[in-house]
Formats: structure tokens, C-alpha cells, sequence
């Protein structure tokens, strides 16, 4: 990437030395003696948790992986909104596209997730479905401004990160009067899923690397209780190769000292409040809400529906959708996967039955999915 | 999904910015960092700006990295 204009901004946000090799490969030495020295006391491997799925594609399509010492493992979690929405919630998108009335808008992510059917989005859009991929909420209210007589309802799946955009484009909405727009709300919260990892006591992780995008949002506070009440060291970081070898290496000091601390390696972009602007809007238009995680289950306030006020707004209840739990794929590790507890080539399907062209869960249909990551990468 | 962009503003247009992308031009909302301006660098999450990107701190970390790592040359 080269930034136009001046040089000096160049070196700020554009400049290969994000990514350069000879700094990596001194960040991959300091990273070999911390672990030694941190399995060696403990005698046993470092398992740091990826949150967010785009380290996951980083670190994997960079080809990091194979070049950390053997005593780390990186366990990919629940960091990707495709893989973590339950099987009853993609049923329900699923129901909404196959109303005759409806354009479903989405982004891209959710068009091969599979539903209890057997169909996803892109089969029903052969089929005669009215399936919009927007690259913004924005798009899609642009369209429901320019067909009157159609509903456009906006598949709302996401995390901290997704969810003010589809609140400002709510707020949009409602200013303009646009009727024929509503979204149906499935979004995730990473802190009440950080609480439910560690709440399992078979829990192996030493220490999470945190999601720059979600923190940028959120900010610092919400990770504390990690820290603190399950002494996990924590760092927030950025997505360049150089910022994540900096952020494991900070977790490996934290273990090597015996410390645990929330830390942020991405403050270029993560302040400690977050983005208050955001957070006010989510808190007008949502509401903290029980969620279901794909096969972990139905997790208290782990989630944002809608608030009264802006309860015409949802798609869910408009159209009379019914929530229904459904069973996952049979055989498929997902859940297991996004708690830590396996790895891809662990599931029997991998690479066999599942395969990026042939997906069986969304952690191999999401381009961000530690299936489809290992599938494309290798371990 | 929760892929996000940086981009320099090159103009404003009322709630909204034109975000210049390694050269790739683009509107983006300014609904959560409103208080933007031209000439700021902002991260770019479908079509919204969620924050504004800290220059200094940007100039930093790398300064930083190459403190750290850099120690032979
Ligand atoms: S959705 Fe966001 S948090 Fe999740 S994997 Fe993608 S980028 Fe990371
Ligand atoms: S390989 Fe396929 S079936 Fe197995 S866990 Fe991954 S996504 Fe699920």
C-alpha cells in the first residue's frame, strides 16, 4: 500500500515497516526464548486464544504459524460472528430471504452458511430468492429508499464492531421515515463470551490476544474482570504481522512474570473509553439480551436486540419469525473449536467430508473460520 | 466481518467524508466519529468510520517496534 501525499504520513499507517521481515524475525527470536522460558517453569505448552477470526486469517495467511516454537499453540475462539451464529438464527435469515416480499440484504460472509434445510443463501438466491450482498448497511438502505414497495430486511450479524453501523443506519432510517426497512438482530458481545470460555473449568488458555476492531469500539474497561477475577493476561492488538508478534510476545512476558493485565498493543486505534459515539448509539438502539451461540447454547445478556423504542425495526418481530433451536451439523467440531477445546484437524470431517467448496459447518464456510484458515494454510 | 480499513479523508460532505484508500476513493459515513475533519486518518468498517487513527501513536509503536527488534543494525 502507498499512501498519496506526504512522506510523513506514509511512514504513519502505510509503510511496509508494519510488515518488515528482518524486525519479524527478531520479534520471532524474542518470542522462542519467552516461551522456553515459560513452558520450561510450568512444564507445559502456552495456549493463546485468538479471539478475533481476522488474526486467525492473519496469522495463518502470513505463514506465522509454522514459524512459532513448537511450545505455543494458538487456539482460534469465538471471534467470528459466521461461525458463532447458532443454527436457529441462520434458519430464521434463512426464513425471512424465502418470504416473497422480501429482499434480504447481507454481506458476503453469510451466503454458503448452511440452514437445518440443507440450503443457504446463494442456493436460494438460484432458486428465485431476492438476496442483496451490500458492502454496507448504508447499500441497503439506499435500496429500501429506491423500492418503496419492497422490505428490505438487513441480515444484523456481528459483533461490537458491526453493530453501531446498523444502529447510525437505524437511527438513518427512522429520520428519513423509510418504512419498508427492518433487520434482524443476531449480534454478539466478545466480553460475556470471554466470561463463558473461562467459566469452563477444563479451560486450558494462558492468555488472549484481544480483536483490534471490537476494542476500538469498546475500549479497554469491559476486559478487566479477565485479568483480574481469572488472572488471564490479555493484550488488545492491531492486525499487521509486526503487531501480532508484539502482542504475543507482550502476553509472554505477562506469563513469564507471572503477571496478568489487560494491555493494548493497538493504540493507534483503541483508546481506553472506546468509541463513546458508538456506544451511545448501540445503547439507544439495543438492548443486552440473551443469546445462542452456535453449540454452546443460549448465553445470558451476551447479545443486542432490539430496544423497545426501536422494536419496529425488527425484522424478527414484524414478520412473526419464531425462534426455533436446531441441532448442528452432525459430526461437525465447531463448537469445540470456538471454545478452545479442539482443533480443526481434530474433526473427523475435516479435509474429508468438509471442505471449503463442500462446507458441513461455518468454520469452513466463513473465510475468516479456523476450518477454512487450516484448510487453506495448513496448521 | 469485522474487517476495518484505514483511509485519509481528502474532503467532507455534510455527515459524510470522501476516504482515500492507498488511492481507491470511497464515501464513508461520519455517524460515529463526527467529530472527523479533513486531512484525519480514519479506520474504515463497511462504510462507517469507527475511529479515528492516532498519527502520533502510529509513529510510536513503530518506533517502539524497531527499538525492540532492531537492535543489531
Ligand atoms: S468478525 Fe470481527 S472479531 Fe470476528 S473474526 Fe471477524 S473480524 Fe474478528
Ligand atoms: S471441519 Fe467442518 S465439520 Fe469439522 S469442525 Fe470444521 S467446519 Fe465443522
Amino acid at each position: 500500500m502507498t499512501a498519496p501525499g506526504n512522506p510523513a504520513e506514509k511512514y504513519r499507517f502505510n509503510s511496509p515497516m508494519w510488515r518488515d521481515k528482518g524486525l519479524a524475525a527478531r520479534a520471532l527470536e524474542e518470542m522462542r526464548a519467552l516461551t522456553a522460558q515459560v513452558s520450561g517453569r510450568t512444564g507445559k505448552t502456552v495456549n493463546i486464544m485468538e479471539v478475533c477470526g481476522t488474526h486467525t486469517m492473519a496469522i495463518a495467511s502470513s505463514g506465522m504459524r509454522r514459524l512459532f516454537p513448537p511450545g505455543l499453540k494458538m487456539l482460534s475462539g469465538p471471534g467470528c460472528p459466521v461461525c458463532v451464529t447458532s443454527q436457529g438464527d441462520i434458519d430464521s435469515v434463512l426464513a425471512l430471504a424465502a418470504l416473497p416480499d422480501v429482499t434480504l440484504a447481507t454481506f458476503g460472509d453469510m451466503l454458503k452458511v448452511k440452514g437445518s434445510n440443507g440450503l443457504d443463501l446463494n442456493s436460494m438466491r438460484e432458486k428465485g430468492a431476492d438476496i442483496l450482498v451490500v458492502y454496507s448497511p448504508l447499500d441497503a438502505l439506499a435500496f429500501a429508499r429506491s423500492n418503496p414497495l419492497r422490505e428490505v430486511v438487513f441480515a444484523g450479524v456481528g459483533f461490537e464492531t458491526t453493530a453501531p453501523l446498523i444502529a447510525a443506519s437505524v437511527l438513518r432510517a427512522r429520520k428519513e421515515k423509510l418504512k419498508n426497512f427492518s433487520v434482524i438482530a443476531f449480534f454478539k458481545l466478545v466480553p460475556p463470551a470471554l466470561k463463558l470460555l473461562l467459566s469452563d473449568p477444563k479451560n486450558n488458555i494462558s492468555g488472549f490476544l484481544l480483536p483490534g476492531h471490537v476494542s476500538a469500539i469498546i475500549g479497554v474497561e469491559p476486559y478487566r474482570f479477565v485479568a483480574r477475577v481469572h488472572k488471564v493476561p490479555c493484550v488488545i492488538t492491531g492486525f499487521e504481522p509486526l503487531d501480532i508478534l508484539a502482542g504475543i510476545n507482550m502476553l509472554l512476558r505477562q506469563l513469564a512474570r507471572g503477571r496478568a493485565e489487560v494491555e493494548d498493543e493497538y493504540y493507534r486505534a483503541v483508546k481506553k473509553a472506546g468509541n463513546p459515539t458508538a456506544l451511545k448509539l448501540i445503547a439507544k438502539v439495543f438492548n443486552p439480551v440473551e443469546a445462542s451461540w452456535r453449540a454452546i447454547g443460549r448465553v445470558k445478556r451476551s447479545g443486542l436486540g432490539f430496544s423497545p423504542e426501536f422494536a419496529g425495526f425488527d425484522a424478527a418481530r414484524r414478520f412473526k419469525i419464531a425462534y426455533r433451536e436446531a441441532p448442528e451439523p452432525r459430526g461437525c467440531l465447531c463448537g469445540a473449536i470456538l471454545m478452545g477445546r479442539s482443533q480443526p484437524p481434530d474433526c473427523r470431517l475435516f479435509a474429508k467430508a468438509c471442505t471449503p467448496s463442500s462446507a458441513v459447518g461455518p468454520c469452513m464456510v466463513s473465510s475468516e473460520g479456523a476450518c477454512a484458515a487450516w484448510f487453506k494454510y495448513g496448521g | 466481518m469485522c474487517l476495518a480499513v484505514p483511509g485519509k479523508i481528502t474532503a467532507l460532505e455534510k455527515g459524510n467524508a470522501e476516504v482515500d484508500f492507498s488511492g481507491v476513493k470511497r464515501s464513508v459515513s461520519l455517524d460515529l466519529v463526527p467529530s472527523a475533519k479533513k486531512g484525519d486518518y480514519v479506520l474504515v468498517h463497511a462504510g462507517f468510520a469507527i475511529q479515528l487513527l492516532d498519527s502520533e501513536d502510529a509513529r510510536e509503536t513503530l518506533k517502539l517496534f524497531k527499538e525492540i527488534y532492531d537492535r543489531s543494525r
